[in-house]
């Protein structure tokens, strides 16, 4: 369980989170979005004490983590920019960590088969590839069995296997009941394991809420309807909270009805209808409609489809 | 999906399982263990030298340069350089954590921090410590067998000699934890080595420009100097004596660690 409660943090003038309240529950995987620049990687600090907040108050399974008497027990974290001695090997790395908690070589070797990294485990951290540096991480975080998994885009550099494996790996952690708060920027990614989302932009709440809910409430979420009597239907559907754009002679799209009630209206009507197509919003689309005014460095007017932004993102 | 929650005994963080935690950390670099291995061999090798050149050019030597010879201080030639890498190694021992972001794995493991900056002080000192005391008897005893063949060496029992001899070690050492404390306020590597430096070469030669006056009163007091007292077999009246200096020179050390010790606890990691 991970709480804020009214956090701010400021570096010099520049505002990074602003009033933040949230709380991650135990046995879910819970998202964490936001654009670029959000605070995302703040509030991760702030939750690890690495940086204290201006205001307001962070807990973690009810304290504060420099109070807990073993943290890494309560957080394994893996953070955004590496934080691996480049000099140091795999092992030696995690060794170092584990001796802070009385933890031996046997749960080092436990954890560097786990995140498959027994070949380089001798190697110098300098040596990794990306992928490599986050299975480090992964095994780093997960060094003293956490009650709190907190992973800042876990999958960046990964591989279709990796990737893969940490989504059952996130999953399974929260079967177990451990409290999974992981951010990424795919959102696609995301819709596949998140079961709860919290979305920031420019230091605030923007969202908090199941990833369901999140891509129902989206006003993306539209029917495509093709008839020869595509302009009558327009007219016959027409109600203050229905929006219908003309994509073509014979083909629109409406929002604000589902898929049934145009039908029966058409029915009712007598007009024939050719296609009926319910289009679901994706996560990305819901995303970039509750972030897009959040947006702090938007790439080029006009140059930037969604998707470019949203990856961005 | 694999278990990760095998039973395990993880147990509360203490400060002994820092300091092991730590000992590892300073091990398992090869950096560290070359720059110690230098440490070695200039004390070591650069005494040894000295020794050889003025064994062998004895006979030819002026009468100045024969009264102004020691043969403790020429055996010892190698320290100066020895103060200098040791004293980066121990910038390095906590820069290199800032420089590369072990730092964040380091405060999320030991998140009170201060058990952190402790451990480094006894670890890196205890090592400092452990390689400058064999290699000062070492460079001791080869540099005066060496100078015994034009009869000018001198004997472990020659008043002062045995002080100046554990006073290296313990000088190294204090240097050792100064570059500690001053990288663990300053927090990257370039900067600690330049602050180091400055304090200890750069600052003595700025004060020599003042009036003498001046100077003169201030010199002694310098780190460098201050600290060196505890090995420098013939005093002159400008500086502190042995153990006067080296006091200083500790409470340089541990001033500068305490203002670390705060910043550490205060600042965003």
């Amino acid at each position: 369980m991970i709480e804020l409660r009214g956090v701010s943090k400021s570096y010099g003038r520049k505002t990074a989170v602003h009033d933040l309240s949230f709380t991650v529950r135990p046995g879910l995987v819970t998202g964490f979005l936001g654009p670029n620049g959000s605070g995302k990687s703040t509030t991760m600090r702030l939750i690890l004490d690495l940086d204290a907040p201006d205001g307001g108050e962070v807990t973690v399974n009810g304290k504060r983590y420099r109070d807990h008497r073993a943290p890494l027990h309560q957080v394994g974290a893996l953070l955004e920019a590496s934080s691996i001695h480049t000099g140091r090997s795999a092992y030696d790395h995690l060794l170092a960590m584990a001796q802070t908690h009385g933890l031996g070589r046997e749960r080092v070797e436990a954890m560097i088969d786990l995140v498959g990294l027994r070949e380089v485990a001798r190697k110098r951290a300098g040596t990794f590839s990306l992928g490599m540096r986050q299975r480090l991480g992964i095994a780093s975080a997960l060094l003293a069995d956490p009650r709190v998994v907190m992973l800042d885009e876990p999958i960046n550099g990964l591989d279709p296997e990796g990737i893969l494996w940490v989504r059952n790996l996130l999953k399974g952690l929260a079967a177990e009941g451990k409290t999974v708060f992981v951010s990424s920027h795919l959102m696609s990614e995301m819709a596949l394991t998140a079961d709860h989302l919290i979305v920031i932009g420019k230091g605030e709440l923007i969202a908090d809420v199941g990833v369901r809910e999140m891509i129902g409430r989206s006003s993306q979420s539209s029917v495509r309807v093709r008839s020869p009597d595509a302009a009558r239907l327009a007219e016959v559907i027409a109600a203050p909270d229905v929006k219908v754009r003309n994509l073509g002679t014979d083909l629109i799209d409406v929002q604000g009805l589902d898929a049934e009630e145009i039908g029966l209206a058409a029915h009712v009507s007598g007009i024939v209808l050719y296609e009926l197509s319910p289009r679901q919003a994706s996560l990305e689309d819901a995303f970039m409609e509750l972030t897009g005014e959040a947006i702090e460095y938007r790439a080029g007017e006009g140059s930037a489809s969604t998707t470019a932004l949203a990856k961005a993102a | 999906m694999e278990r990760v929650g095998i039973p395990l005994g993880v147990e509360p963080v203490t400060q002994r399982r820092v300091v092991r935690s730590e000992w590892t950390k300073l091990i398992s670099l090869r950096s560290t263990r070359w720059a110690l291995a230098a440490t070695l061999v200039l004390a070591v090798g650069i005494g040894v030298l000295a020794c050889i050149v003025f064994e062998t050019r004895w006979a030819h030597l002026s009468v100045t340069d024969r009264t102004d010879f020691h043969p403790l201080s020429v055996s010892l030639a190698g320290i100066n350089f020895a103060q200098l890498s040791i004293g980066v190694l121990g910038v390095l021992a906590i820069t290199g954590e800032y420089s590369t972001g072990m730092i964040r794995s380091t405060f999320g493991a030991v998140p009170r921090r201060l058990p952190m900056l402790w451990a480094k002080v006894l670890v890196f000192g205890s090592t400092a410590f452990a390689i400058s005391l064999p290699a000062t008897f070492i460079v001791f005893f080869v540099g005066q067998a060496i100078l015994s063949g034009e009869h000018i060496n001198i004997g472990l029992g020659h008043s002062g000699v045995f002080r100046a001899l554990i006073g290296v070690p313990l000088f190294l050492t204090a240097m050792g934890l100064f570059g500690l404390a001053v990288g663990a306020i300053v927090r990257s590597t370039a900067g600690g080595i330049a602050a180091l430096a400055g304090i200890v070469f750069v600052l003595p030669p700025i004060v020599g420009l003042l009036p003498s006056s001046v100077a003169d009163s201030v010199d002694p007091y310098l780190p460098s100097n201050s600290g060196g007292a505890i090995w420098t077999i013939t005093p002159d009246p400008g500086t502190l004596a042995p153990w006067a200096g080296f006091a200083v020179f500790c409470a340089y050390v541990a001033v500068t660690l305490a203002i670390a010790a705060v910043l550490l606890v205060r600042r965003d990691a």
